[in-house]
């Protein structure tokens, strides 16, 4: 293959009209590769404190995702089974194998009955934590062994606990949560911004087509303890 | 996919005069354009952050060759593999290869224009792989074995009826006489069928609409969670993308992603963004075992030179296609190659060649509708103005249309000629259809008159007459 990649590189340079870049584009293009900012950042995604949390809310409700705020870590469970009571879902959740969420009084809620690991394709009822962005009201995960992939996707109903304090206002903040001081990336890092849908019938919105058919919040309003 | 893009007016011809098709065209000019203004209304700083975009995308291709190195690296740093391709066979070759290796027998593919542009479904299904289009509207074009006729809608030309007799006559399994003729109903049945097909996979492949250099990342966006289905259960995930598509950082990809969804359905960003790196790790206890990036040339490098460029920067919104008046008359398959509308008309003959496109770059009416709401400003009309001048010197336009050309071009070069022909050709039209002010035919110009008249001239023309006024004033 290393000869395709060699003519493919060629024809680029012949294109450009150069040979290879000299050593010192190639640092220019580290030093901007290293370099964060100067970009344009949107006033919606620049607020702080209250707001931001407002903003979130208010752009996660416009994309059909619902929230619950509750005051507590320890109130969490018991929003779960309300919301689950109230949409006549299955009380079988799977939970994030995350020690944060296996910390939280589920045992208190005794319609509830749960259990930890990666989605199976039976499991309707998914229970992760989350990160989020205000600018689009969009959740953050970054994949891990305390935070399969799976959880995210199969589950016709995806639950996402997510503390206040760790919503950012713009994308680019996101990224210092999700990155190892200077190791690669997780596996993969996904942000859902509502419930599964699509449009190709006839362009008639639709929701729920291949991902979860509802998108919860339970928003720890940080006064927790 | 072979092209029939020299079929271009025969094509148009029937698409015009197909209801259906004409119905869910008036539905498209109708929904994408208002919601992306509104979404773009509602984002102030939008047009900041076109010039921006604009901006990583110069700079990228300026530095391509490096950038590409880069992201290769990374790459294989996360655990992953690239495969450079120069065309669409190596590319399929490459693809049927990775699935082999994996003993795949079915293969779960969320939508993918460079999947369409190498004919990876044909190929598999040649070998014994079934591919399983994963993405609602592929999914229904592929159980009819269409191509797509819009970039992010691709089953735009079909009405709900006939997607109940895809249904029909496809699912089986599910009772003949069930009810099948609301929308949520089809969505349903397509659920559980393709959950089915999604958990079976042994090879998920994706597109990808950015990837980026300084991870090593492939990003794919959805609204249906297809894609993440398919990369995420089967043991291997092959993303195809073109050598355009990289861009430098994370927060340059972020920048893209901030015009992408807004131009394309006015959504402020899809329901799924995802960012992919590498393989599973040690400790996840999900996700592909293997992860390959396929890098497609197929031409591309060649369009690097000077005049089409610009193409380059293209992020693949489909709004110059939901903008333009004849893509509006005339739908996707028109075109007769994978990609349609303004940017299909400039890409399309540097990919598959002037001779065979030579039609498209003439599939405009110069109103400049698609620069204007492109993301990345690309000049769509200047660069169709380009590729007509390469047809004329390919010798792809017919000899009347040359004859005609030549004889123009030699009036033009002689300005006073031109003035006293014009003005004798205007005295005589005007003389001859002052009784009923316009013609119903004209020598020479039988297909223009065909479907219209020609109004007759009502006096000099307009270089006399500024030249009268300008005498009069001084
Ligand atoms: S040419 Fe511009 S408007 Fe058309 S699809 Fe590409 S980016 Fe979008």
């Amino acid at each position: 293959m290393s000869t395709a990649r060699e003519q493919i590189l060629g024809n680029l340079r012949k294109a450009l009209g150069r040979g290879h870049l000299s050593p010192d584009r190639e640092a220019q293009l580290d030093a901007r590769l290293s370099a964060s900012g100067g970009a344009v950042i949107p006033a919606r995604g620049r607020v702080e404190g209250q707001a931001r949390i407002t903003a979130f809310c208010d752009e996660a409700a416009r994309v059909g995702t619902t929230v619950a705020r509750v005051p507590s870590s320890a109130a969490a469970p018991a929003a779960v089974a309300d919301y689950l009571a109230e949409h006549d879902l299955a009380a079988d959740i799977r939970l994030a194998p995350d020690p944060f969420l296996a910390d939280l009084p589920w045992s208190e809620q005794a319609a509830l009955s749960t259990s930890a690991g990666p989605a199976r394709p039976t499991d309707t009822v998914s229970v992760t934590t989350a990160t989020a962005a205000a600018e689009t009201g969009t959740l953050v995960l970054a994949s891990g062994p305390e935070s399969p992939t799976t959880l995210n996707f199969l589950p016709d109903t995806h639950i996402a606990v997510l503390l206040a304090e760790t919503i950012v206002g713009a994308y680019e903040a996101t990224w210092s949560a999700v990155r190892a001081a200077d190791g690669p990336l997780p596996r993969v890092v996904n942000w859902i911004t509502g419930p599964s849908r699509t449009a190709d019938i006839e362009q008639t919105l639709l929701i729920g087509i291949h991902g979860p058919r509802r998108q919860h919040i339970v928003l720890i309003d940080g006064q927790d303890t | 996919m072979d092209a029939t893009s020299s079929a271009f007016p025969e094509n148009s011809r029937r698409a015009l005069a197909d209801e259906r098709l004409q119905e869910a065209l008036h539905r498209l000019a109708d929904g994408f354009p208002a919601r992306r203004r509104e979404a773009v209304d509602r984002l102030p700083e939008f047009d900041q952050l076109r010039a921006q975009a604009r901006a990583v995308k110069d700079h990228v291709l300026e530095n391509l060759d490096s950038y590409l190195e880069r992201f290769a690296a990374k790459v294989e740093e996360a655990g992953g593999h690239v495969h450079w391709c120069r065309d669409a066979l190596e590319a399929r070759q490459t693809v049927l290869r990775i699935c082999r290796d994996a003993g795949a027998r079915t293969v779960t593919k969320s939508k993918s224009m460079v999947g369409e542009e190498i004919a990876i479904n044909e190929h598999l299904e040649a070998h014994g792989i079934e591919p399983v289009e994963t993405d609602l509207g592929e999914y229904i074009i592929q159980l009819r074995r269409e191509a797509p006729s819009h970039l992010i809608a691709p089953a735009i030309h079909l009405s709900k009826d006939q997607v109940t007799e895809t249904f029909k006559a496809a699912h089986g399994e599910f009772p003949v006489g069930r009810r099948l003729d609301e929308p949520r109903a089809m969505l349903d049945e397509a659920r559980t069928v393709l959950r089915k097909r999604f958990v079976e996979a042994d090879v998920g492949i994706t597109g990808a609409n950015m990837i980026i250099a300084e991870t090593g990342t492939a990003v794919v966006v959805t609204n249906e969670g297809n894609a993440d289905l398919t990369m995420t259960l089967p043991k291997v995930h092959i993303a195809i993308t073109g050598i355009e598509k990289v861009v430098p950082t994370l927060d340059d990809a972020v920048t893209v992603l901030r015009l992408l969804a807004r131009s394309a359905t006015g959504q402020d960003v899809t329901v799924y963004t995802t960012f992919a790196t590498g393989p599973r790790r040690d400790d996840d206890v999900d996700g592909p075992d293997a992860f390959h990036v396929v890098l497609l040339d197929n031409g591309r490098s060649a369009l690097m030179e000077s005049d089409f460029r610009d193409i380059l920067r293209c992020i693949r919104c489909g709004a110059c296609l939901n903008h333009c008046p004849v893509y509006s008359a005339v739908g996707g398959h028109a075109y007769g190659w994978v990609y349609s509308g303004p940017m299909g008309s400039v890409l399309n003959p540097g990919l598959v060649g002037i001779e065979e496109a030579h039609h498209l770059p003439n599939a405009s009416t110069f109103c400049g509708a698609c620069e204007e709401v492109c993301p990345v400003g690309i000049p769509l009309p200047k660069m169709l103005r380009h590729w007509r001048e390469r047809a004329f010197r390919a010798r792809a336009v017919g000899a009347t249309g040359r004859a005609g050309m030549r004889a123009w071009a030699f009036l033009a070069l002689r300005p006073r000629l031109y003035r006293a022909v014009t003005g004798a050709v205007m005295a005589v039209l005007g003389a001859l259809g002052r009784r009923r002010g316009r013609f119903r035919r004209l020598p020479l110009a039988g297909g223009w008159t065909v479907a219209r008249d020609l109004a007759a001239p009502q006096g000099p023309t307009f270089i006399s007459q500024w030249a009268q006024r300008r005498r009069e004033r001084s």
